[in-house]
């Protein structure tokens, strides 16, 4: 049995509200006390509630930007590899760091949608303008050329037809190192082209900063896989370098903006992040870069304040939503 | 059927709360926690995933035009009824993913529930912070503009229950000439501070809920100058492209020597 469908209002039942709301309309005269509507501190502001409304993204997300940028910039990683003819077992390595990786990131995307068994809707549009519809059309080519890519090599490596899957190969690697750069590099995009005040101000610094970070967590993964070369120790280097210099930067940057980035919570994650993986990793690297333990130390330090300074930048995104001031002060161009 | 919008009047405002009452019981909204805010009569604080009108009580140590008032200790009283701002360039639109979020034949920005499913870039792409996900239901849910009711020839069940006319609804343009007639009229009677909220400048480009209102945008949690976050889009990507260069040669150059 059903229950029969509740009736809607109907355009009596709104008179009747009108009425009644007409009828009742005297404040009590001891409502009317002075109050003060503005913020605590005097600012002008609603009782300085929030004006935006905070990311309502969990834990799911900052990971996925994590393992996204790493996947990507492995991607990359190998198809230069291959170009310049380095040992095969590092480009297998680093394709098969991009196929799990392609693995782990829709899982984790699809479990922080408020409708996961809905995640097919995202590809009922392809919109430009939209940098999540681009990173879930990224993401989705972005696996199929990993699958390709690994598929070929594992063929090729068993003899299998080497003139079909040599070309099925590099174009899979080819375009895998496109997308990956893409993977890598959207998230920052993603996040700078919102109505935050944190991270549209530092729109410009979010793309480089997130894909330095792939890139020194690639190398760092590839060393602790083994792959004490020269090149991942380079690598190792410029990510750290590059770090350090954001690092510093993020610290001089003193807009109002910015507060979130150098205070509570998401400041001091990303301070702390941003060090292990900026001057931490760079000095371990310059002093014991010679010994293997010496480069996966710097590898460990890398990885986890790339991770911490991920979860740092959704956090902060979620305190400046919450300052009302901030976003005045923007649009006023204070 | 024309372009079509709301003129809320701060003004003429009596906090009754109609609006939000017409609004929960036409569109079968859930409560959103009955929580006691301590805020003046304001117990719904803001715009969001349930409240789809929001009736703000300003409290300010000022007069109010004309009012003749205890000088020593001058007090006014505010209310405006909040609602999604239907712009002409939306940000949730713009960011939704899904195509759920669509412009209507009136200009209003609706979201199909049957489509969204809950990946919240709509809610930090809304410059007016309107948009939310309903955390028990996971998709984002807004003002509808009462689409239901205007393809069937009525008007918005806000407007329709509003018993002072603050909610007014009709033509754009018309509503848009009586928002400029009626704050020229409140200046004249000695509300200097009468404004219209109308951000036109900005890349937001105009809104379908414009709203005349006493003193600055900001006592409401107006945005001043709201932006729609895609025009941040070009910046970004030209940082990620010059990134993913440099990245490329640091990499080549690993390679190579």
């Amino acid at each position: 049995m059903t229950t029969p469908p509740k009736p809607k209002a109907s355009e009596e039942r709104l008179d009747e509200i009108r009425r009644a709301a007409a009828a009742n309309a005297n404040a009590p005269p001891a409502a009317l006390s002075s109050g003060d509507s503005r913020g605590a501190d005097g600012s002008e502001s609603y009782y300085g509630l929030p004006v935006l409304k905070p990311p309502t993204w969990t834990w799911e997300v900052p990971l996925y930007f994590f393992f996204g940028g790493i996947a990507g910039v492995s991607a990359c990683i190998a198809f230069i590899a291959h170009l310049f003819r380095a040992d095969t077992a590092l480009v297998r390595i680093c394709l098969w760091i991009g196929l799990i990786g392609a693995g782990i990131c829709p899982a984790l995307l699809i479990s922080d949608l408020g409708r996961p068994t809905r995640f097919l809707n995202m590809l009922r549009v392809f919109k430009l303008r939209s940098a999540m519809s681009l990173g879930a059309w990224i993401l989705v080519a972005f696996s199929g050329c990993m699958f390709f890519a690994v598929f070929s090599l594992e063929l090729l490596l068993r003899g299998f037809a080497p003139s079909l899957f040599t070309p099925l190969l590099w174009l899979a690697e080819g375009s895998g190192a496109v997308m990956g750069l893409l993977l890598a590099s959207y998230t920052g995009v993603l996040i700078g082209a919102t109505a935050i005040p944190v991270w549209s101000e530092n729109r410009k610094l979010l793309p480089a900063h997130f894909l330095t970070s792939g890139l020194g967590c690639s190398a760092g993964i590839l060393e602790l896989a083994g792959f004490l070369i020269p090149a991942t120790q380079f690598i190792g280097f410029a990510a750290a370098g590059i770090e350090t210099a954001i690092g510093a930067l993020l610290e001089v940057k003193k807009k109002s903006a910015d507060a979130p980035l150098h205070h509570g919570r998401s400041g001091w994650t990303l301070r702390i992040g941003g060090v292990l993986e900026g001057p931490v990793a760079l000095v371990v690297r310059i002093f014991w870069g010679s010994l293997p333990m010496g480069r996966e130390a710097a590898a460990i330090c890398f990885l986890v304040g790339a991770l911490m300074s991920r979860y740092a930048w959704i956090w902060a995104g979620r305190t400046s939503a919450h300052d009302p001031q901030s976003l005045f002060r923007l649009q006023r161009k204070e | 059927m024309g372009r079509t919008a709301f003129l809320t009047d701060a003004t003429i405002c009596i906090g009754c709360k109609a609006c939000e009452v017409a609004c929960k019981e036409w569109n079968e909204v859930p409560d959103d926690g009955m929580v006691w805010s301590g805020l003046s009569y304001d117990n719904t604080k803001a715009l969001g995933a349930s409240t789809w009108r929001h009736v703000l009580f300003l409290e300010q140590p000022q007069i109010a035009g004309p009012q003749i008032s205890d000088m020593q200790n001058p007090f006014r009283w505010v209310f405006l009824s909040d609602v999604c701002k239907h712009c002409a360039n939306a940000g949730c639109l713009e960011a939704c993913p899904t195509g759920s979020i669509v412009r209507t034949e009136v200009g209003s920005v609706y979201v199909q529930s049957d489509v969204c499913n809950g990946c919240g870039y709509c809610v930090v792409s809304c410059p007016f912070g309107v948009i939310d996900r309903r955390p028990d239901d996971g998709r984002a849910f807004k003002c509808t503009f009462c689409y239901d009711r205007q393809k069937a020839g009525l008007i918005p069940a806000c407007a329709k229950a509003c018993p002072t006319q603050s909610i007014q609804f009709g033509d754009l343009d018309e509503l848009k000439q009586r928002s400029k007639d009626r704050v020229q009229e409140l200046q004249e009677r000695g509300y200097q501070d009468a404004r219209v909220y109308d951000p036109q400048e900005t890349s937001v480009a105009g809104i379908h809920a414009f709203f005349v209102i006493l003193g600055n945008p900001e006592a409401y949690n107006l945005p001043p100058a709201p932006e729609v976050p895609t025009i941040h889009l070009k910046s970004a990507w030209t940082s990620a492209l010059i990134s993913a260069v440099i990245l490329i040669a640091i990499v080549c150059a690993a390679f190579a020597f």
